[in-house]
């Protein structure tokens, strides 16, 4: 028996099984959660839900290439540790506009520097993934706190503060950026050559490259996206604490980003990147922390929530394969 | 004598395909004995049977006169019974003597390992095969051939009487061979049996007591190798008869020739680190070139140096646009296409659409300011369909829903879609039905009435003698003659391959 004509986008048991799961956790919180129907609610755990979300994206187009990228939370460190340095420096400090401007373009830039690193590792020398991505993971944070000298920087800065702060239609800034980068990746991976490129080469490596698929270059593109985002989550958390503590941004970001793909229904295999999927997930790991956390429940006991999670996600996965 | 071991009448099928059917074998103590065939002969089919790693369906085992049921490597090796595969398995990490003693420890009064009882033991083994090396070094620090020394160490000293070795050679060195073999027939003094399967004949002159043919899954005869010929075994192997392929063999040097187009491409003296040793072909536009010989003879070597996937060590691969094919990207750009044997290893893309997947070597055509132009992806992908017949629930179907022949007309598409100068087949029919087979075979035919070359590998000679107009003989990774259409015979194809085997025997 053959399946109906069907698009990639078209519901799946993994994604079912996602979307089964926040139905549940929603109508829970409806009963269960004191004001949980509350649009300061809703903000809340938008403006917590976009870092994962962003970094989960990221995160979902290097496991489409079969990788894995664990360096995550320490280039949020490094671009949050770097925007403060920046717009709190003389130079911004006499020029604001180049200042703020320089302030979001260069840690970036460091960022998407951090992905060549990462993608040339796992594509031109062969690393493994995990091996590559460990050394920034280790490395990047250390970086950034010798950068800091491990202070803790606090800064009143409202037009960066935007970033995290901001409102757009009465909803936060940054779930606008979160739906506008989940549009354009969603075109990238289903219309662009790259993506197409990207979901071969996870797919089946060999094929591709007989092919004629640039598998390197297709690799590198996917963690320099990866870790661009990052940085651009990075920047959103200083944006929103209005202070920068090296130590703590994107601090286990890389589990949270991992587990969100995975849900979401990438499979860690490779070969393909549900985008939404992502944000999908995101959502949920963000709601199962905020139930407990507003039902009073420990920190600790949210993370063996979010444990759970995974397993199921990983049971639904399995329980997919013909 | 009691035969060692005695397999009469093994049948075994897998979801109603004979793979086995009234196969025999029986192995004398102490003797050296290969099994020969084709790919797809039963050979290895009849040593899991043997192993317990498949299961019987008819016939009998008997080991030392005594019924034989075998249903795990733990209960072969109990019994005596030590196979040496070609992907060892072993643990490079762990020291020599770990792997050569792992779960048959010698123990102190403690309960704790012997460390040096271990390490004094293994060293006593190895030396027998004259080998000497420090044995609490880690095992993957050593070469191939001494690891395959090292799991037959392991055999001997689980009191092995029967050594199985399967393609144990195929990794090794002139040299490394050496010592495996001096240990092969220092096993063979010792009163071990070893069972030898490989596709080399040379070597089994060189340290083989008696030799079992099979064929199609059945063992057509077993001799003592004494008196064989090279061209006796390859044509019971392939089951022609041997007086027809040497007359015909002879007459085949003065095969006719087709119309020669313009050459396209030109290999001279190619040798690779994948076994080529100078390999010498032309390529001219319409026609079909095929590459003859057994398996290891080179020709999925010489195709993958061809599309520039292994670099050359020495040789030249002259284009006649002058580009140095020296990657599948360009060889790609040249409108050079690859259908590779492996179809699940090299081909498919399981998890994308048959449309995807008929168009992944195009993309840099169908690209659009970054964009796939999906509209004429899906008319390419439509067309394709459509003329080679896929059956397929439509093309965003993914490839892996679809049956094995239809998989190989999408990856045909793929690489008709490139609208090549140049295709190279590596095996296009094999695992598909005979209607799919017909099918693909008509597909390849009037693309080269069209115009198209073919380099065509196939081990089945029929389709090669029916579909090439020239055929390059290879054998070790060397190109030794060439064959002409019309007039060329299956049996001149096998007389040219069987041939120089013998001769080289002769010489």
């Amino acid at each position: 028996m053959n399946a109906p004509d069907q698009g990639r986008f078209a519901l799946d048991p993994a994604r079912h099984g996602a979307a089964i799961a926040l139905a549940v956790i929603v109508i829970f919180n409806l009963i269960v959660t004191p004001n949980f129907f509350q649009p300061q609610t809703l903000f809340v755990n938008i403006s917590q839900m976009a870092t994962i979300a962003i970094v989960a994206m990221g995160m979902t187009l290097v496991i489409a290439t079969g990788g894995i990228d664990l360096s995550v939370g320490a280039v949020m460190a490094l671009t949050g540790a770097l925007a403060p340095l920046i717009f709190l420096s003389d130079f911004a400090q006499a020029n604001p506009a180049l200042g703020l401007i320089a302030a979001i373009g260069l840690p970036i830039l460091i960022a998407l520097c951090c992905g060549v690193f990462n993608g040339l590792l796992v594509s031109r020398f062969g690393v493994q993934p995990i091996v590559a991505t460990l050394i920034l993971f280790i490395s990047g944070r250390g970086l950034a706190q010798v950068l800091t000298n491990g202070n803790l920087q606090t800064f009143s800065h409202p037009s960066f503060s935007y970033l995290g702060t901001g409102r757009v239609l009465g909803l936060p800034f940054q779930g606008w950026l979160v739906l506008i980068i989940a549009i354009l990746l969603s075109w990238v991976v289903a219309r662009s050559t790259f993506g197409r490129q990207l979901l071969a080469v996870g797919g089946n490596e060999r094929a591709a490259r007989l092919s004629g698929i640039p598998v390197h270059r297709v690799k590198i593109g996917a963690y320099v996206i990866c870790a661009g985002l990052a940085g651009l989550a990075g920047l959103i958390v200083v944006a929103i604490n209005s202070a920068s503590d090296a130590a703590r941004i994107g601090n286990l970001m890389e589990l949270d980003a991992i587990a969100a793909a995975v849900v979401g229904g990438t499979l860690l295999q490779g070969g393909r990147a549900p985008i939404f999927g992502a944000i999908l997930g995101a959502v949920i790991i963000q709601l199962v922390k905020y139930t407990l956390l507003a039902n009073g429940i420990a920190d600790e006991v949210a993370l063996i929530a979010k444990a759970a999670i995974i397993i199921a996600a990983v049971y639904l996965q399995q329980a997919r394969k013909e | 004598m009691t035969d060692l071991i005695e397999m009469t009448g093994i049948g075994k099928k897998f979801a109603g395909v004979i793979a086995l059917s009234d196969a025999n074998l029986s192995i004398r103590p102490g003797e050296v004995h290969a099994i020969i065939g084709q790919n797809g002969a039963g050979k290895s089919t009849l040593i899991k049977v043997l192993t317990g790693v498949y299961r019987r369906d008819a016939g009998d085992v008997r080991m030392a006169g005594r019924d034989l049921s075998i249903t795990s490597a733990r209960e072969a090796q109990d019994a005596g019974i030590a196979t040496i595969y070609q992907e060892l398995n072993l643990v490079p990490l762990r020291s020599v003597t770990e792997n050569v003693i792992m779960g048959y420890e010698p123990r102190t009064r403690l309960g704790l390992i012997d460390w040096k009882a271990a390490h004094a033991r293994t060293r006593q083994i190895l030396t027998r095969f004259g080998v000497d090396i420090d044995v609490t070094r880690p095992l993957g620090e050593y070469s191939t051939a001494i690891q395959q020394l090292v799991a037959i160490a392991r055999a001997v000293s689980l009191k092995a009487q029967l050594v199985i070795m399967d393609e144990a050679t195929s990794s090794l060195d002139d040299q490394e061979i050496e010592t495996l073999f001096s240990v092969v027939r220092g096993l063979k003094q010792d009163g071990v049996a070893v069972l030898y399967i490989s596709h080399f004949l040379d070597e089994l002159y060189r340290i083989c007591d008696r030799v079992t043919v099979m064929r199609d899954g059945r063992t057509v005869a077993t001799h003592d190798v004494a008196d064989t010929t090279k061209l006796g075994l390859v044509t019971e192997m392939l089951g022609r008869d041997a007086g027809e392929i040497q007359a015909a063999g002879l007459t085949a040097l003065s095969g006719g020739h087709s119309d020669p187009g313009p050459v396209l491409l030109q290999a001279t003296g190619l040798r690779t680190r994948t076994g080529l040793r100078g390999v010498d072909l032309t390529i001219r536009k319409g026609e079909i070139l095929g590459l003859g010989g057994l398996l290891g003879s080179g020709r999925t070597e010489t195709a993958r140096a061809l599309f520039g996937l292994d670099p050359l060590v020495s040789g030249q691969i002259t284009h006649h646009s002058g580009a140095a094919l020296d990657n599948p990207a360009t060889a790609i750009t040249q409108r050079i296409g690859f259908l590779t044997e492996d179809r699940k290893v090299d081909g498919i893309i399981p998890h994308l659409s048959v449309r995807e997947n008929i168009t992944l070597a195009i993309l840099p055509q169908l690209r659009k300011g970054g964009a796939i132009d999906r509209a004429r992806e899906r008319e390419i992908a439509d067309h394709y369909i459509k003329a080679l017949q896929i059956k397929t629930a439509g093309m965003e179907q993914p490839i892996r829903e679809l049956s094995g022949g239809n998989q190989q007309k999408v990856l045909l598409a793929r690489w008709l879609a490139l609208e090549p100068e140049i295709l190279i087949l590596d095996e296009p029919t094999r695992g598909v039905d005979v209607g799919a087979k017909f099918e693909i075979q008509s597909i390849i035919r009037d693309q080269v009435a069209a115009g198209l070359s073919v380099l065509l590998i196939s081990s089945e000679f029929e389709e090669l003698v029916e579909g090439a107009d020239r055929i390059v003989v290879l054998q070790d990774g060397r190109s030794v003659r060439e064959l002409h259409n019309p007039g060329l015979t299956q049996d001149a194809l096998i007389g040219a391959i069987a041939q120089h085997q013998n001769s080289e025997v002769a010489a």
